[in-house]
């Protein structure tokens, strides 16, 4: 199994009690709640946490995107993959991902993906989402046109990436007379893509289709939708007449150890509530917008609205796989479990969630890398 | 008054609409929360007009056609909508969303059209006004945003919901989405070819609308000087819904008094 190290960077000295007095930290939090000072901090600490990944043993580090809210400070990944392709050595570097759509232009993804994977020797991975329901609030892009754009989005990219410059391309959305990339990555034929998401029919169908063959993550579900996702998109590539690799499946996941059970759960508590019930929360009508998902979807997402707007305890969320979480042994035997069940090719770690503090995240990183990573390793 | 549903294809969208009255035609174009039954006001009008009130493409009972990306798509729809039902000397009320695609019409065409009514509506943008975010409002919070008079909302809110109506409310939301999203509830080119609307215009807001505030019905009276503005007093964004009396005398003292 690939273990990779998954950073949020949230904006872990959130005034709680502002935030859940907001309702939300996405769109209209005001941003007088970020201190500029603690920020310095936070990012040197975050990326020193992501490249002490490198350290430990994992097999690659991953950032994200996230737009004008508390729940992750990287408005641009590209600013943080950098960095982490210049401090580190030998580990991959995800971008999970960036948010297609959003861009006015997808060459300057093409770009700077490139760019990262050529400077890091041919270290990057690349995940294209298209971020998440209040980005299209507060970026003004059309929810109604984001499968639209993602997908001519990527094909321009991959096109750039693989195909001889010049070229001409003609969209819907994006017109290039000129498509002539310098610099062109350094992985043959480009980096590799992934795809988060938080579970659809739509994504699976288009992730597993064999022209692409992209692996697919199944990001913070309960244990239970990540196994559906993960049988559905092997059952749809058996569809198309192939088997799935255990390498296109991916299940990214908050994790927790600590000495015991009944430490690691009062360590993490208040900072995985947090999480889980200040960053995550925001309103139906802001998460996702008309268009941003099928209307079929949608709909079930209003019938499941009490169960996933509502708060969850710690102990409700290891109940539900939402958060693994124990001493070492109890953390190893559920991923175990888990794997046994979905062979998953990659796992991604969250070791640092809502507040939780430096310290607390550090002990956390080195018990999973030195008691439970080797382990995981070995599955196969 | 009685007013019969019936469907015609135009452009290749099966599109609702109900008909109801004798006289001269007249066309209510509705707004985003679409036109799901027929109204007092409509009634009312319908004593004195033959009144249309389809569903835009894109809402309610009407198809979702692929074509449809753009205001502009639903205004070159409704030019072919009144040339195929031969309509002339038509008194055109828009609502709002409505009031847009009326007004984007007429800069287009007016040929077929004997006056504009022009209700509370979008299209332009107004500096330092904003209209209220009405993607980010759960249902409640929309009916009570929507009229002054609290007892429209809860009246509104009171409806039964039942599978059907869920669908249409979230086709008309989606469709709303796809025209007005960004930039919002408005045309930025719109206001260059006002000038070109040869018809007489009025041009009716409620004092109290939260939608689109007052403000934008000063920017239209600059934009439109020829046009005749009456506010409404005690009303929100419908104000044919709220003061639906108020409102037909309105139109009808318009319509008679040479529109």
């Amino acid at each position: 199994m690939n273990l990779v190290l998954f950073h949020l960077m949230p904006y872990a000295e959130l005034d709680l009690d502002a935030a859940r007095k907001h309702g939300t930290v996405w769109v209209h939090l005001p941003n007088r709640h970020f201190d500029p000072h603690k920020g310095h901090q936070l990012y040197n600490r975050y990326l020193d946490e992501l490249e002490y990944g490198e350290e430990l043993g994992f097999d690659a580090v991953s950032v994200n995107e996230h737009h004008q809210t508390a729940y992750g400070l990287m408005p641009s990944p590209i600013v943080t993959a950098s960095t982490l392709a210049r401090r580190t050595k030998r580990v991959k570097i995800c971008i999970l991902g960036s948010a297609l759509p959003l861009r006015e232009h997808p060459l300057t993804v093409a770009e700077e993906h490139a760019m990262i994977d050529v400077i890091s020797g041919g270290r990057l991975v690349s995940g294209f989402v298209r971020g998440i329901g209040a980005e299209y609030h507060t970026f003004g892009v059309n929810p109604t046109i984001s499968h639209e754009r993602f997908h001519e989005a990527h094909d321009l990219i991959v096109r750039a990436w693989t195909e001889p410059g010049p070229f001409s391309f003609e969209g819907k959305h994006y017109n290039v007379r000129y498509v002539n990339l310098w610099p062109r990555p350094y992985q043959k034929p480009h980096p590799p893509i992934w795809i988060p998401s938080q579970g659809s029919k739509e994504t699976i169908d288009w992730a597993s289709h064999p022209d692409r063959r992209y692996p697919y993550l199944q990001t913070f579900s309960p244990v239970k939708v990540v196994e559906r996702y993960l049988k559905q998109y092997r059952a749809t590539a058996k569809g198309h007449g192939y088997d799935a690799q255990d390498s296109q499946l991916g299940w990214a996941v908050p994790v927790y150890v600590s000495d015991s059970d009944e430490k690691a759960r009062a360590e993490a508590k208040p900072h995985f509530e947090a999480f889980r019930n200040v960053f995550v929360k925001m309103p139906l009508e802001m998460l996702l917008p008309p268009g941003y998902t099928s209307r079929d979807s949608l709909k079930n997402v209003m019938k499941a609205k009490a169960q996933m707007f509502g708060d969850v305890t710690i102990e409700q969320a290891i109940e539900l796989g939402l958060f693994v979480c124990g001493s070492a042994g109890t953390v190893r035997k559920a991923f175990e479990g888990y794997w046994q069940n979905m062979r998953f090719g990659n796992l991604l770690v969250m070791c640092q969630f809502g507040t939780l503090p430096a310290d607390l995240t550090r002990g956390n990183m080195e018990l999973f890398a030195r008691e439970v990573m080797p382990h995981l390793k070995q599955l196969q | 008054m009685s007013f019969h549903q019936s469907f015609v294809e135009i452009d290749g969208c099966r599109t609702g609409l109900r008909r109801g009255g004798s006289g001269a035609p007249l066309v209510f174009l509705h707004g985003a929360s679409g036109a799901p039954a027929i109204l007092p006001f409509m009634e009312k009008l319908a004593q004195r007009f033959e009144v249309l009130v389809p569903e835009h493409p894109g809402y309610g009972l009407s198809d979702e056609p692929e074509w449809l990306d753009n205001i502009h798509d639903l205004a070159y729809f409704y030019l072919d909508f009144l040339k195929r039902l031969d309509l002339e000397n038509v008194t055109l009320i828009g609502s709002s969303l409505g009031g847009w695609i009326a007004l984007e019409m007429a800069v287009r065409d007016t040929s077929r059209l004997r006056a504009l009514v022009l209700v509370s509506p979008a299209g332009i943008r107004a500096p330092g006004v904003q209209p209220a975010d009405t993607f980010l409002m759960p249902p409640e919070e929309l009916a009570r945003q929507l009229f002054h008079d609290p007892k429209f909302a809860q009246a509104r809110l009171a409806e039964p919901v039942t599978p059907e109506s869920v669908d249409i409310s979230l086709k008309n939301r989606h469709a709303t989405a796809r025209l007005a999203w960004e930039p919002r509830l408005h045309d930025p080119h719109l206001q260059k070819w006002l000038h070109r609307i040869d018809v007489p215009v009025q041009i009716i807001w409620g004092d109290q609308d939260r939608i689109l505030p007052l403000g934008f019905l000063d920017i239209f009276k600059k934009l439109m000087p020829a046009a005749k503005a009456a506010v409404v007093k005690d009303a929100g964004h419908l104000p044919h819904v709220e003061k639906s009396e108020e409102f037909c005398d309105l139109v009808i003292r318009f319509v008679q008094g040479g529109a």
